[in-house]
């Protein structure tokens, strides 16, 4: 038997209001992390990964709702919650960090009383002492000369010092589970670079679980052990990196890692999904991704339900590729 | 001018930026306090030429100038000293002459005015240039659409009711009502998703072979770049470090930067990898390192890399390094 899981959602669904009618961004999602582990939530713009992520740390705001499904967090159930509840876990037990660190910043505060501010919410701990975690963990991620950055504004730091900034407040109080919601995409090589290494070392080191949200596979290549690929507010294939990256049994992740531009001989036209994500108002029953699948067929239309296969490789599919090699 | 002239030839252009000095440094100059003027230099001496129907990839991290070269190139800005040439010409623009250079910008929402409709907005350049009368702009602009792989009734249609898909497609349709020779594209799918950046990607190559267009393609990433690209250039802080041919570039990069370059992105061949990044960032352009602008962050920098700038070197034929590990 496995062990209990860190993180477990169940079928949630998380719907907003729309003048054009609802709007699930997020339907039917169950996922697992356990201790330790990194996942990487990968999907387009619109899938709903980030609505995902926000739904686990109950920042979801009217017109959005959660309207079925569970997310148990270390045996406590987060639908429903008090704000209370909510308000405590929050930059303790989960943390999260934003593509845009200025999200996380306060720009007309000094660093070091955001940071200490986010430790003495939850610990009663004495400015000293706090002062002291924030140096530690500013260290962590990589910034040289801890104590004069401590004394500076956000405004003096660079895109990536200001990422590095936001993960150091997401760690101060040793969070079990970092939600990322695309903090490297913003960034330069290098730097995106600098970062994965850091957060590499820092969950290897703190045993912290990371959910990476990304548009980009290939970071995910890099970092994560498991991997779920989101289509227009559903995960239609998760499993372990090796098994979605090599032998991907979803048409769409099939398409997505063809259309990656190092995956195809230099030069040559590139494997194009036709067509574009379908509004999520509205969406017709069965498949989302019919229309644009070359393996679509009548039977399509249907919900298709969602079948197992070895290990953990999930695929929301009528027509999984099961017999394709890539 | 002789056959094998390149399109375009780049001599030593340099571009700098000086900030005028505000009110209280005006006040401040009286009472004799001077501030010096800052200066960024965006771009530093650089030259290299692009052949007709060459594809360029111009790669670097941001604040290295490429987009401010790019800008140059397509006559947005002045070039401080040096020389663009366009066929052996001075680059001139002026008005009734149809420009050979257009740029495709990365976010085609911000380049479309939100209250025009888009057929109207993609054939305003060749109107006010002189080139189709006003009577042919409707069947122009949906030629041009139908060209991109729209669909021409779009025409009358407003930016706020397209997909970013197919707001890129009318950037480059309105780059090219003006028939132009060579196309800037800066960033021109770092904004779209993977799916629909393959589609403008093989929009663009279609392009290329069916207009006999040439590109220089401005970019951060390599993975795009090496794919559509015949030659690269890769720069650092203003400064060209490291010229050659894509294949060759990417199997053998010489310089230091190129090769951290290419050892930091991410790869979908790659699973579970220990990351060794290179050290810092891009310095601020206000003061760059003396020598070579790298040699803070090269893990093989010598004493004479602090005091000297290396100057571009032929490694072999068409492979340029500027790299004082090669002499």
């Amino acid at each position: 038997m496995s062990p209990m899981p860190l993180l477990e959602i169940t079928s949630l669904r998380t719907e907003f209001s729309t003048r054009q009618g609802l709007l699930p961004a997020v339907d039917d999602v169950s996922l697992r992390v356990q201790p330790g582990e990194i996942l990487g939530l990968v999907g387009e713009s619109g899938s709903g990964k980030s609505v995902t992520g926000f739904s686990i740390l109950g920042l979801i705001d009217a017109p959005g709702k959660i309207t079925q499904g569970s997310i148990l967090f270390e045996g406590t159930e987060l639908v429903g919650a008090s704000d209370e509840t909510l308000r405590q876990l929050r930059g303790d037990r989960l943390a999260m960090i934003f593509q845009d660190p200025m999200m996380t910043l306060n720009p007309v505060l000094r660093v070091d009383t955001q940071m200490i501010e986010t430790i003495q919410a939850h610990r009663s701990m004495s400015s000293e002492q706090a002062r002291a975690r924030c140096r530690e963990v500013l260290v962590q991620v990589g910034i040289a000369s801890p104590d004069e950055r401590l004394k500076q504004y956000p405004h003096q730091f660079s895109g990536g010092m200001r990422q590095r900034v936001a993960i150091a407040i997401a760690l101060l109080l040793r969070p079990a589970l970092i939600i990322a919601d695309e903090p490297t995409t913003a960034l330069d090589v290098t730097v995106q670079g600098q970062i994965l290494f850091e957060m590499q070392r820092l969950t290897r080191e703190t045993g912290t679980a990371l959910i990476w949200i990304t548009h980009d596979l290939a970071v995910v290549a890099g970092l994560a052990q498991r991997v779920a690929v989101m289509y227009a507010g559903r995960i239609v294939e998760s499993g372990s990196v090796q098994q979605v990256l090599n032998t991907p049994l979803h048409p769409y992740t099939r398409g997505l890692l063809d259309s990656v531009p190092a995956n195809s001989e230099r030069g040559q036209r590139l494997h194009q999904i036709p067509g574009m994500t379908p509004s999520l108002v509205n969406r017709p029953k069965g498949c989302a991704f019919r229309n644009r699948c070359s393996y679509a067929q009548a039977d399509c239309a249907i919900d298709p339900p969602v079948q197992h296969f070895e290990q953990e490789h999930m695929v929301r599919c009528v027509r999984p590729l099961t017999e394709v090699k890539r | 001018m002789s056959a094998n002239a390149p399109l375009l030839d780049l001599r030593k252009v340099s571009k700098r930026f000086t900030t005028s000095p505000d009110l209280i440094e005006r006040m401040a100059a009286k009472f004799g306090f001077a501030a010096a003027a800052q200066t960024v230099h965006a771009v530093d001496q650089v030259s290299f030429s692009i052949a007709a129907g060459e594809v360029i990839g111009l790669v670097g991290e941001s604040g290295c100038g490429k987009s401010t070269l790019g800008r140059v190139i397509a006559g947005l800005h002045k070039a401080t000293e040096g020389e663009v040439l366009f066929k052996g010409q001075p680059l001139r623009y002026s008005p009734g002459v149809r420009p050979a250079i257009q740029m495709i910008f990365q976010d085609p929402f911000a380049s479309l005015n939100p209250r025009k409709r888009v057929g109207d907005a993609i054939v305003e350049a060749p109107i006010a240039h002189g080139l189709i009368a006003a009577s042919q702009a409707k069947e122009q602009a949906a030629q041009l659409l139908e060209q991109v792989g729209l669909d021409a009734s779009y025409v009358r249609r407003f930016p706020h009711q397209f997909s970013g898909g197919q707001r890129a497609r009318i950037g480059i349709a309105r780059a090219l009502a003006v028939q132009p020779t060579l196309l800037v594209c800066d960033e021109a799918v770092a904004a779209l998703d993977v799916s629909i950046q393959a589609q403008v990607l093989n929009l663009f190559m279609d392009l290329r072979e069916r207009l006999s267009l040439t590109y220089l393609f401005i970019s951060h990433d390599l993975g795009v770049v090496r794919h559509i690209a015949d030659r690269v250039v890769v720069m650092y802080l203003g400064r060209v470090v490291e010229i050659g041919q894509t294949t060759e570039l990417h199997e053998h990069p010489n310089h230091p930067y190129t090769q951290a370059l290419l050892a930091e992105v991410p790869r979908l061949d790659r699973r579970n990898i220990d990351y060794t990044p290179i050290k810092g960032e891009i310095p601020s352009p206000l003061s760059p390192p003396t020598g070579c602008h790298f040699h803070p962050r090269c893990p093989h920098a010598k004493p004479v890399c602090a005091e000297q700038a290396p100057l571009l070197r032929e490694l072999s034929n068409g492979h340029w390094s500027a790299c004082h590990l090669n002499s």
